[in-house]
């Protein structure tokens, strides 16, 4: 497999800069809760993009990818429903906590359709959220029109994610390579549109 | 253009060469960088207002010469070692490239340097940079390197001394903060070397070097290395507490040192070459990454 070219290097250093950049200003004056999973989230992402640099993406080879891409979108739409969605949010705490519990158990017992089903919940419910309530909360006039760039950075981490399954599966659309390539663009994209989203809300 | 002036700058082009294959090899510019930036991280955690150019030029120039010149030193020491390992064994030293009496001369010239200017600078600075340059040289490489594993806990020491030394010339005195940074460098050191010996096994055991790998095993090595790793955090997190940093750098912190010891975790949980590997580079990212949010906090 192709490593990670300098090109792509620079382009995680600077997604690595973005989510530190978020994690140390951006995300100052919220709740608590919504402060830890937030750090949570981009936390992940910095030290993920970190390990990109340093071991190439021949890492994305390794089981803990999924367990990892799983924390980004599910610790990112549990801050925003902690932030947006009060009348729910218990639930949905409830439903993060066994979601990666339920990604962690299957990965490791019954690997093969059960814990492919899994992800696909947990992952769907959560991108949607990402993806949806933002754009939704932008419409409505409940927050800046500018908070759509979350939304934005939700339909980038869906991307990611099918592209991360396609490397899994072995039965990728577009070419190993191709996807390898993009791979650092659409973080950067992803982290990009999430803090300007964050900023302008 | 006289004949004369052409040999000169003849003469000077091929003095530069010379000092650039066969003198800054041994200087070990990363390392030396490294440490440097640890040392100018502890003198910005004293806030104090006295950021001028000039102290500055004072603590880059010391430790930079104190530290290269130690480094020197050992180069000089060991270089029947580095004929042995195969990693070293085409340094300027083993290879005859300049004799051991220039490497010394060269190690022993700039460490004077370093410690001349450190004690101009302070004299509890001064006192504290010397520490580090003896520990390293006399203690360390040329008292126990090569007698036990636990050599490695004197270069641990002598690795924390130019951030205490910073700090002290900062504040004027030693602190508990000061401590807790060189505790906090002493804890990362194990991080550092025993990856970087567990990945040259082979290198150390042909030397006849004692390390953690050979004296304890790779199990051993890999819980001393998470447990180090731990302990360094947890001094470091302290330290910054103390210093005062906002929460959103401490936020940033607990995200790098939460990195570390996953990966700590994951070499001692399901070990392999590549995890080491990106554990020794992440270790040095880490505590790079901690001495610019050190300094950062200070602007």
């Amino acid at each position: 497999m192709k490593s990670s070219v300098v090109p792509g290097r620079i382009v995680l250093f600077a997604t690595v800069l973005l989510a530190a950049y978020q994690v140390a200003v951006g995300i100052d004056g919220l709740e608590s809760f919504a402060i830890l999973c937030y750090t949570i989230a981009f936390g992940v992402l910095l030290v993920a993009c970190l390990l990109l640099i340093i071991l190439g993406m021949e890492i994305l080879d390794s089981p803990l990818v999924v367990i990892i891409s799983t924390i980004i979108p599910l610790s990112l739409s549990l801050g925003l429903a902690w932030e947006y969605l009060v009348g729910v949010r218990v639930y949905y705490v409830v439903f993060a906590i066994i979601g990666f519990l339920a990604v962690l158990i299957t990965r490791q017992i019954t690997p093969g359709r059960p814990a492919v089903i899994t992800l696909a919940i947990v992952h769907g419910v959560a991108g949607m959220l990402i993806f949806l309530l933002p754009i939704l909360l932008s419409v409505q006039g409940s927050t800046t029109p500018g908070f759509i760039f979350v939304g934005i950075g939700g339909a980038l981490i869906g991307i990611g994610g099918l592209f991360l399954s396609f490397l899994k599966t072995g039965r990728p659309v577009i070419s190993r390579d191709a996807i390898l390539l993009l791979l650092p663009w659409l973080l950067f994209l992803m982290t990009l549109s999430f803090v300007i989203g964050f900023a302008l809300r | 253009m006289t004949q004369e002036s052409t040999n000169t700058m003849h003469r000077v082009r091929s003095w530069i060469n010379e000092f650039r294959d066969n003198y800054w090899p041994l200087v070990k510019s990363w390392q030396t960088a490294l440490l440097l930036t640890t040392g100018l991280a502890g003198l910005m955690s004293a806030r104090c207002p006295i950021f001028g150019w000039q102290i500055l030029l004072g603590v880059s120039g010391s430790l930079f010469f104190a530290i290269s010149g130690s480094t020197v030193l050992n180069m000089w020491y060991d270089r029947d070692i580095d004929s042995r390992m195969q990693r070293t064994c085409q340094r300027p030293l083993p290879v005859g490239r300049i004799t051991p009496r220039a490497g010394l001369t060269f190690g022993l010239v700039l460490s004077l340097i370093g410690i001349t200017w450190a004690f101009y600078l302070d004299y509890l600075y001064g006192l504290i940079v010397f520490a580090g340059l003896f520990f390293d040289v006399v203690v360390y490489t040329m008292w126990l390197k090569r007698r036990t594993a636990w050599s490695i806990v004197w270069g641990g020491i002598a690795g924390g001394m130019p951030i205490l030394a910073g700090r002290t010339l900062g504040i004027g005195q030693i602190d508990w903060i000061g401590i807790a940074l060189c505790l906090a460098v002493l804890f990362w050191i194990p991080t550092h070397i025993l990856t970087f010996s567990m990945r040259n096994y082979d290198d150390y055991q042909a030397a006849g070097i004692p390390t953690f790998p050979s004296t304890y095993g790779f199990k051993v090595t890999q819980w001393t290395i998470a447990i180090s790793s731990v302990v360094s955090a947890v001094m470091m997190g302290i330290a910054a507490y103390g210093i005062g940093l906002t929460w959103g750098y401490l936020r940033l912190l607990a995200v790098l040192t939460g990195g570390l010891i996953f990966l700590a975790l994951t070499s001692m949980l399901r070990p392999s070459d590549r995890v080491n590997f990106g554990l020794f580079k992440y270790a040095s990212l880490y505590m790079l990454s901690v001495m610019v949010l050190l300094a950062a906090e200070a602007f």
